[in-house]
């Protein structure tokens, strides 16, 4: 059988092997150790042209309930956003996406300016100084904000909120375990951190405490006193962003957060079953020399020509080795250009637009659901999610919604124990007044949430 | 490449343009300061540009004008498998029912993507020997720190909270030790011998007690098999430690050998490299790992297992190391490189590897004449020269490397491994044809004939790029790290 992505011939085959000086190529593998060969045929699925393929992997994509196709108001950290067509088509310029890492500036100079316009984006959004060129996801570039905050201070307890993700929460506690930290989860109330519990636990031994604006629940928390409460005993001030919430909410920077983090994917990214999506983080200056991962600065060439490279590369895993600020090495490039042309598309005007009718259909569709009786669990400020009260199970009335169409909220009951049969619903600027209604009235119509007293 | 000054996307803002359309809102507006508190409504707009459609692409497109990808030119950057990228992959990876899902969504709602996910996770322990493979890590790196975590687990599991210690040869990539830092251990350097494989007296100096780990890559970053594999394995496994696979060479071994067989017990994959992940200007990667029935309880949260003819993610693991990402991994690129397995199935990927060991082998001979060759056995998928010859000639490897980019090449790795001075790593892979590899062989004997003759010809290279070699000592004394409008 031949393979289109194999160009050997036979004869370039013989032509190869007599230059070497060999009969076989089986010659070059008898370093191998004949103990350890493999001797048989992998037992993996046999080959399949191309048309085969494309209908067997189209047969598995429409086994998928998928997010064009329905109405959808699941988001939990993952969000269906409006995507300008020229995302795309700008991803496809192959001198992007088949490049490697810009190791050599003189021919990379595409991507490294790129990098350079995210980084910018992302301090504009952020309010901060410094921002990397990207994190593998929202989830682990909080748990190296909190291995920074630790190295930095010295100190080895992380006071992260329950309102902060639960799997961002998750991954921290396996990299804080790597590196022998504590994290104290600090109760909510009200569906906010308990500024209360929060004053309770933070202590000189405090590296840092991390909270997410808007938090899990969609909730604004509020940053001006926790900033106090962390800045008191000399800990940073961590806090996770929904990139977008930013271009209505003031920034992070002027609450005077030392790390943000968060994930760019409401920025043309799609949502793709949970990833690749695109982890961002930014500091204040003080920090840009522990900051992980690369970072690509402005330099000239020779001719006094303005020219990007990476930099402060000695933090970084290929020099320092065991010392480096992190492992990380390959890191989201593709997906922080996506979001670049996303955020370039949207604009000045666009961020704020877009974020701004996040709020507006969000309040909208709690009005709507208040004034079917249904009960809002919390009643603090939010973006563009809240959480509702149901008299059964998440699931049941999720398996109801699509039926009509509609991807249903995220039930909490699944990571809060407390939250049984609530649901987070997330309303973004994809969603029309009538789909909003339409949740609404099924809702109202199911046998199961019917009885909730008006 | 086009030569002209770029400017940044900031400076074509003026106030007033856009490059978006969206709905005017259809839900009655209420007024925000009613239900945000001023203090967190933004007042300072962020400075975004202000942009139209057009300017947005012809933007974009003069970048790419300015970038080279394995499209533009061969790409045999040694350690990183730039082979071609399939455009089937991209298409697929863009259907609807797989790129617009939710990770939240309920289980019986994607049961198509969990079983491609199980089909993978299947084929990639088949591939490696391996009982069970996780997809959850982002990347190489990544799934060395989730290996290595789950080696610490599975130790402390058996009540041995003494090792501390992660040995990595020389030759390593600087993730190895950098990863056993994250995950809470010591590095300890074992030596390469004269043949740039692990000194096995060298070895059984620093095994002892204290040893959570080996890490290796096999072959190693010097492109050459570790013969003594399964003495190492002894080695490290009669001390009570586990041995790692860096996987990031596998282009090499596909259907010839499988690091479960080599007594490996942890396994990463490159799928970004090995399996046509395109790298996309430094990622995303997505770096499966795979383990050994013993360390099965350790994998991290949710596993995805079968049961009957439903897929399911278990999270009742009470041993496993926990998360290590949000959601299941990178799963548009494991979409990829399912499609790209599918494409090759069992003779293909054994294929693979083969002409990868034969394109490599070619090249060396043919360039062993003109340049250092520090290792002159047969090498497996890439090879390291060594440029000190023409470095007392006044031409370092830099200059080599720069004079390239003048002949449309995207050079080799350099000065990787560490081990070798000078170093000049050609990884050519299986996708390039015979004349390629011919044409760039021409192009480096001439650049070493220059070395001779006209040193400054390479010294000052390159000559053709959109920039001159830049400086880097300034960029990195006076960092600037983002743009700052004039004003
Ligand atoms: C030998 C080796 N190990 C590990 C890595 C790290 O992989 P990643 O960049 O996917 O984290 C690389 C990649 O450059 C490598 O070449």
């Amino acid at each position: 059988m031949t393979f289109r992505y194999l160009p050997m011939t036979d004869q370039d085959k013989k032509e190869m092997l007599e230059t070497i000086g060999i009969e076989t190529t089986e010659d070059l593998f008898q370093d191998i150790p004949e103990e350890v060969r493999f001797k048989g045929r992998l037992q993996i699925e046999e080959a399949l042209s191309e048309p085969q393929l494309v209908k067997e992997m189209g047969r598995l994509a429409a086994l998928n309930k998928n997010t064009k196709d329905h109405a959808s108001f699941l988001g939990a950290g993952v969000y269906d956003h409006y995507t300008p067509s020229i995302v795309n088509h700008m991803l496809l310029r192959s001198e992007f996406y088949t490049a490697y890492t810009p190791y050599q500036p003189e021919i990379s100079q595409g991507e490294l300016q790129a990098i350079f316009e995210f980084q910018t984006m992302i301090c504009e959004l952020t309010g901060m100084d410094v921002a990397n060129s990207s994190m593998y996801d929202g989830g682990t570039a909080l748990a190296e904000a909190g291995l920074l905050s630790a190295a930095q201070t010295r100190r080895k307890k992380i006071v992260v909120s329950k309102s902060v993700h639960p799997e961002s929460r998750a991954v921290l506690h396996t990299y804080a375990k790597g590196q022998h930290l504590e994290v104290v989860e600090v109760d909510t109330d009200n569906g906010m951190t308990s500024v209360d519990s929060l004053r309770a636990e933070v202590d000189e031994e405090t590296a840092c405490v991390i909270v997410q604006y808007p938090n899990f629940f969609g909730q604004i928390e509020p940053l001006k006193e926790i900033e106090e409460i962390v800045h008191n005993v000399k800990g940073m001030f961590v806090v996770s962003s929904n990139p977008l919430a930013l271009g209505a909410l003031t920034p992070p920077g002027k609450f005077g957060a030392d790390i943000v983090v968060g994930d760019a994917q409401p920025f043309g990214i799609a949502q793709g079953f949970g990833g690749p999506h695109c982890g961002y983080f930014a500091v204040t200056t003080k920090l840009m020399r522990k900051v992980p991962g690369r970072l690509v600065g402005q330099t000239v060439d020779e001719d006094g020509k303005r020219g990007f490279v990476l930099t402060l590369q000695a933090r970084e895993q290929h020099i320092r080795r065991d010392k480096a600020t992190s492992n990380i090495c390959s890191n989201q490039a593709l997906n922080a250009l996506a979001a670049s042309i996303a955020m370039t598309a949207l604009g000045k005007q666009g961020v704020k637009e877009v974020a701004h009718q996040n709020i507006q259909k969000a309040h909208y569709a709690k009005k709507v659901l208040e004034e079917k009786g249904f009960k809002i669990a919390f009643t603090g400020p939010f973006f563009n999610e809240f959480v509702i009260e149901l008299k059964c199970t998440a699931k049941e009335v999720n398996r109801k919604l699509l039926e009509s169409g509609i991807i249903g909220g995220y039930d909490l009951g699944l990571s809060y124990s407390e939250l049984k049969n609530h649901m987070l619903l997330a309303v973004t600027e994809m969603r029309t007044k009538e789909e909003i209604d339409q949740l609404a009235n099924v809702l109202e119509g199911l046998a199961c949430v019917q009885n909730i007293s008006h | 490449m086009r030569t002209e000054h770029q400017s940044l996307i900031f400076e074509l803002s003026k106030p007033g343009r856009v490059g978006y359309s969206i709905p005017e809102l259809d839900v009655p507006e209420i007024n925000v300061e009613s239900i945000i508190p001023s203090d967190y409504l933004r007042t300072e707009e962020a400075d975004l540009p202000e942009v139209s459609e057009l300017q947005i692409v012809r933007h974009y497109t003069a970048l790419s004008n300015r970038n080279h990808g394995v499209d533009s030119g061969f790409y045999p950057l040694g350690s990183c498998t730039m082979k071609y990228n399939p455009k089937i992959n991209e298409d697929v990876a863009r259907f609807p029912g797989f790129a617009h899902i939710h990770p939240l969504q309920d289980e019986d709602t994607v049961q198509g993507a969990m079983e491609m996910m199980y089909r993978l996770q299947t084929s990639l322990a088949e591939i490696t020997g391996m009982d069970e493979v996780t997809l959850q890590p982002a990347a190489g790196a990544h799934g060395e720190w989730t290996g290595l975590m789950m080696i610490r687990a599975y130790h402390e599991a058996n009540g041995d909270f003494n090792r501390t210690k992660v040995i990595v040869p020389d030759s390593a990539h600087g993730t190895n030790p950098a990863s056993a830092t994250v995950a809470g251990f010591e590095s300890i350097t074992v030596k390469s011998d004269e043949r740039g494989l692990v000194d096995l007296e060298d070895l059984k100096r620093v095994v002892d007690q204290d040893v959570a780990a080996l890490m290796l890559t096999n072959p190693n970053t010097l492109g050459l098999f570790e013969e003594h594999i399964l003495e190492m394995a002894k080695i490290v496994h009669e001390a009570g430690g586990k041995l790692y696979y860096d996987g990031a060479n596998a282009n090499a071994i596909l259907g010839f050998a499988r690091p479960g067989d080599m007594g490996f017990d942890v396994v990463h994959l490159n799928l970004h490299k090995t399996f046509t992940g395109p790298h996309g200007g430094g990622g995303p990667g997505s770096g499966p790992v795979g383990v050994k029935a013993d360390l099965i309880p350790f994998l991290p949260k949710p596993v995805l297992v079968k049961e009957d003819d439903l897929y399911k993610f278990e999270y009742d693991r009470p041993q496993s190391i926990g998360r290590v990402k949000p959601f299941y991994g990178n799963f548009g690129i494991n979409v990829r490189a399912f499609t790209y397995i599918m494409t090759m199935g069992p003779d293909g990927l054994h294929q693979v590897s083969e002409n990868a060991v034969l394109n490599a082998n070619y090249m060396m001979r043919r360039l062993e004449p003109h340049f250092d060759l520090p290792f002159t056995q047969h090498c497996k998928h890439e090879f390291v020269l060594s440029g000190r010859r023409q470095k007392k000639l006044g031409v370092r490897t830099l200059d080599i490397a720069k004079r390239l980019l003048d002949f449309g090449y995207h050079p080799p790795t350099i000065y990787f491994p560490l081990s070798v001075e000078e170093a000049i790593m050609i990884e050519p892979t299986e996708t390039e044809s015979k004349e390629t590899l011919d044409e760039f062989i021409e192009k480096m004997i001439q650049i070493s004939k220059e070395a001779e003759e006209t040193p400054e010809l390479v010294q000052e290279a390159p000559h053709t790029t959109v920039v001159k070699r830049l400086d880097e000592a300034t960029a990195a004394r006076k960092p600037i790290l983002k743009y700052t409008k004039q004003v």
